[in-house]
């Protein structure tokens, strides 16, 4: 209610859900160590799996290739540590599937020194060698997305970019990695949104954070090189702010149009997480082979910002950061959006930006009431929808009036009505079963 | 889940809850009613406590035996139905025969609420149903008024309160015409002051403006009721009032006497805020809300009857919907169409 007089910009609508980043906010980044078996999966991206170039037996380095891009909308993937390929298997997945992986025994005497490729030199290269040295840098959305970046910088013909959006928002409960990340790795960030400027052709830069991170926000103004046309912009604290569409128009006042990308509004949004690491892989023409999390929530005792390498089972770093006895939800990614776990031994992938563990009594399951058409979602959609409604017809599985009448798939699951609904009416989970049905059929001939 | 026996739950996101609650928005609204229920007991004395005791009493039986009769869990913890019967009870006159105060309560729960399917599904305010089947089965009881702070009124019982069913009931000398009925009767006019003390007749509840108004607002700023409602409400039968009595002093009341005077501070406020039967956007309020103060004008200037307030939410309540179906907000990223 206040924040709105406070003059920051933001966006209409959304929420205000405890932070709870004091726990980790001021821990530095640490170095995790390397599990027994690493278990790399062959997608841990939107699009077509990679595909192992390596053999049983076969020795690797840390940061070598380990499987190439299956075509455009693929990316590759980079041995985790130096160790020898135990196996080409399948690994449980966070879908509860099993997906091929590459398993890797790491060497425990080695040096762990990161072997360097072809560098990617931002002053010669054209917009096209970027982009190929992105896809083979593995590198995908690192804000939990996932999505392969040089797809998303491939802008087309016929748009123009006048904006690229440096994404620091990092709304989600609990998550403080692109904090840290902000604070520690601001050559990185900065080399990263040349090649970015580079690419998309954008004249500008604008690095958007929250009033949660003002440290932040002076720390990256006193440390802007002069010559580069960025600037940084404090918005007020509110989720889902780091959604793409969010942030544009908290920023720009532009709003994406429904069904459209960033793109239509001559704006490119990168996660600050991802610019850091091309910024700090592409000039050694190296590839992803760790990333930063946050480990934390009630149910963890060494609570932190960790440099983990991918592929670590989630079941290591757990019992290295420590779990409370009555541990009963683990989720990765933050818990507005965040997916709940099935089991404890799927890895950590490119998309994992944090886990977040809950004891018993943080997650009971309250009784759920009809609807009582009380608008605390109406006022909570920030895209204007009326989940109310919406709920109603999933309930007598309306799905494509939904659809047709009240705009179903412009949601983007920010879990905003879920949240407020003092009826407790699990709505993103009807509208995400409702989306999936409705495409289904529209995919049907 | 794990080989330590440890079970991990899965849920799909959010994991996070604000907290808010049915039952909680359901209590809070009992909790701002009961100032106003002690006024009514305080000016109408003991007739008023059975009044609303009965009321309450018949709502919330009707609830849980209608429940009892299909075998479905009870669901008297959403304090719904606690509030439907205070509502009820506070709209009535505070000598009704206890008889029909039941008999009410228990049509308005059952055909209002019940028959919709509870809580959430109801298209009209329950609290009216019962009412309205009362101002149409016994008219002239729902217009016997008693008058308020009489000497007596913790020690003696009107002879009309414990009448017995379906005899007529017996109605002492001293009748306490209501402010509206003088108005529209003899032409004469209560003062505003009176008027938003609660220093005159009329249905238990509906005499204490202030009261009123400051539950209102402890709800509005809670935000488990909708401002725009009361105050498209009142704004709009204060501009008519005002544009009437313009037109013809004489003949129609100053705009501050139709504001405070019958049930329309308590309707505006408690009735026609009933989340479940009002419009759920912003825009859909405003015009739910003008709706309503120009029926109530519309009635009790040219109408048969005195007042317009109950008619008039049922008869907004009815199209509420429909506002809803023709103000929508413009989704994010599309235009207007």
């Amino acid at each position: 209610m206040f924040s709105a007089l406070r003059q920051r910009r933001s966006f209409a609508h959304g929420i205000h859900p405890p932070q709870a980043k004091d726990d980790t906010r001021d821990l530095p980044i640490k170095q995790f160590p390397f599990a027994p078996v690493m278990i790399v999966p062959l997608q841990q991206h939107i699009g077509k799996p990679a595909v192992a170039v390596v053999r049983e037996g076969q020795e690797v380095e840390r940061g070598e290739l380990i499987a190439e891009p299956d075509g455009f909308m693929s990316v590759a993937m980079h041995a985790p540590a130096s160790g020898l390929i135990q196996r080409l298997a399948l690994a449980p997945a966070i879908n509860g599937r099993m997906a091929p992986a590459i398993y890797l025994k790491p060497f425990p005497g080695s040096s762990q020194e990161v072997s360097d490729g072809a560098p990617c030199d931002l002053a010669s290269a054209s917009a096209e060698e970027i982009l190929l040295a992105i896809q083979r840098a593995g590198i995908v959305g690192l804000g939990g997305a996932a999505f392969p970046t040089h797809v998303k910088l491939k802008v087309p013909v016929d748009k123009h970019i006048d904006t690229l959006i440096i994404n620091g928002v990092e709304c989600e409960p609990y998550l403080t990695t692109d904090h840290r990340v902000m604070l520690e790795q601001q050559p990185d960030i900065f080399t990263g949104i040349r090649y970015l400027l580079k690419v998309t052709g954008a004249g500008r830069a604008i690095i958007g954070v929250e009033a949660n991170k003002l440290d932040v926000a002076a720390a990256l103004r006193a440390a802007l090189p002069a010559d580069l046309p960025v600037a940084v912009e404090v918005l007020a604290v509110k989720y889902p702010q780091g959604a793409e569409k969010m942030l544009i128009r908290a920023l720009l006042g532009r709003e994406v149009p429904s069904g459209g990308l960033p793109s239509d509004v001559a704006v490119v949004t990168v996660n600050v997480a991802t610019t850091a690491e091309i910024g700090r892989l592409l000039p050694h023409g190296r590839g992803i082979q760790e990333r930063v999390i946050t480990i934390g929530g009630p149910a963890i005792r060494k609570k932190g910002n960790y440099r983990i390498p991918i592929g670590t089972p989630l079941r290591f770093a757990l019992e290295y950061a420590g779990m409370e006895p009555n541990l009963s939800r683990v989720f990765l990614g933050g818990p507005m959006m965040g997916q709940a776990l099935p089991s404890l031994d799927i890895p950590i992938t490119k998309g994992t930006s944090g886990f977040i563990a809950f004891t018993e009594r943080q997650t009971a399951a309250p009784v759920e009431y009809p609807c009582i058409h009380c608008a605390y979602c109406v006022d909570a959609c920030p895209l204007f929808l009326n989940p109310s409604q919406l709920g109603l017809l999933a309930r007598v599985g309306e799905v494509e009036r939904m659809a047709d009448e009240y705009n179903l798939l412009d949601c983007f699951e920010c879990g905003s009505c879920s949240y407020v609904c003092p009826a407790h009416i699990p709505l993103v989970q009807r509208f995400r079963a409702a989306k999936g049905l409705v495409r289904k059929r529209r995919a049907a001939p | 889940m794990s080989e330590r026996g440890r079970t991990l739950e899965i849920h799909t996101s959010p994991h996070l809850a604000s907290g808010a609650s049915v039952d909680d928005i359901m209590r809070n609204v009992v909790l701002a009613l009961l100032p106003v229920a002690a006024f009514a007991i305080y000016s109408f004395g003991l007739a008023a406590a059975l009044v609303l005791a009965v009321a309450v009493l018949s709502c919330v039986a009707t609830e849980h035996l209608l429940c009892r009769l299909v075998a479905a869990p009870t669901t008297l913890r959403d304090w719904s139905v606690t509030i439907t019967g205070l509502l009820y009870g506070l709209t009535l006159p505070p000598a009704l025969p206890l008889w029909m105060v039941a008999g009410g309560g228990i049509i308005g729960v059952a055909m209002g609420k019940f028959l919709f399917g509870g809580l959430g599904y109801n298209a009209f305010n329950p609290a009216l149903v019962g009412r309205a089947f009362l101002q149409a089965a016994f008219p002239v009881a729902m217009t016997s008024w008693s008058p308020a702070f009489a000497a007596d009124r913790f020690s003696q019982l009107p002879a009309s309160t414990l009448t017995l069913p379906f005899a007529a009931p017996v109605y002492d000398g001293a009748s306490g015409a209501t402010p509206l009925s003088l108005f529209k009767f003899d032409g004469q006019l209560t003062a505003t002051p009176d008027l938003l003390l609660g220093l005159t007749n009329g249905s238990a509840g509906e005499t204490c403006a202030v009261l009123i108004m400051a539950g209102g607002l402890y709800l509005a700023a809670r935000r488990m009721l909708n401002w725009r409602i009361p105050v498209a409400v009142l704004a709009s039968v204060a501009l008519l009032g005002w544009g009437l009595h313009q037109l013809a002093p004489a003949e129609y009341p100053p705009p501050g006497f139709m504001l405070c005077s019958g049930g329309l501070m308590l309707g505006a406020v408690y009735m026609a805020t009933d989340m479940v039967a009002s419009p759920i956007t912003n825009a859909g309020c405003v015009v739910y809300g003008a709706l309503i103060g120009l029926l109530v004008t519309v009635i009790r200037l040219w109408g048969g009857m005195p007042e317009g307030v109950m008619y008039a939410i049922l008869l907004a309540n009815a199209v509420s919907p429909h506002i809803d179906g023709l103000v929508r907000p413009r989704v994010f990223g599309t235009r207007r169409a």
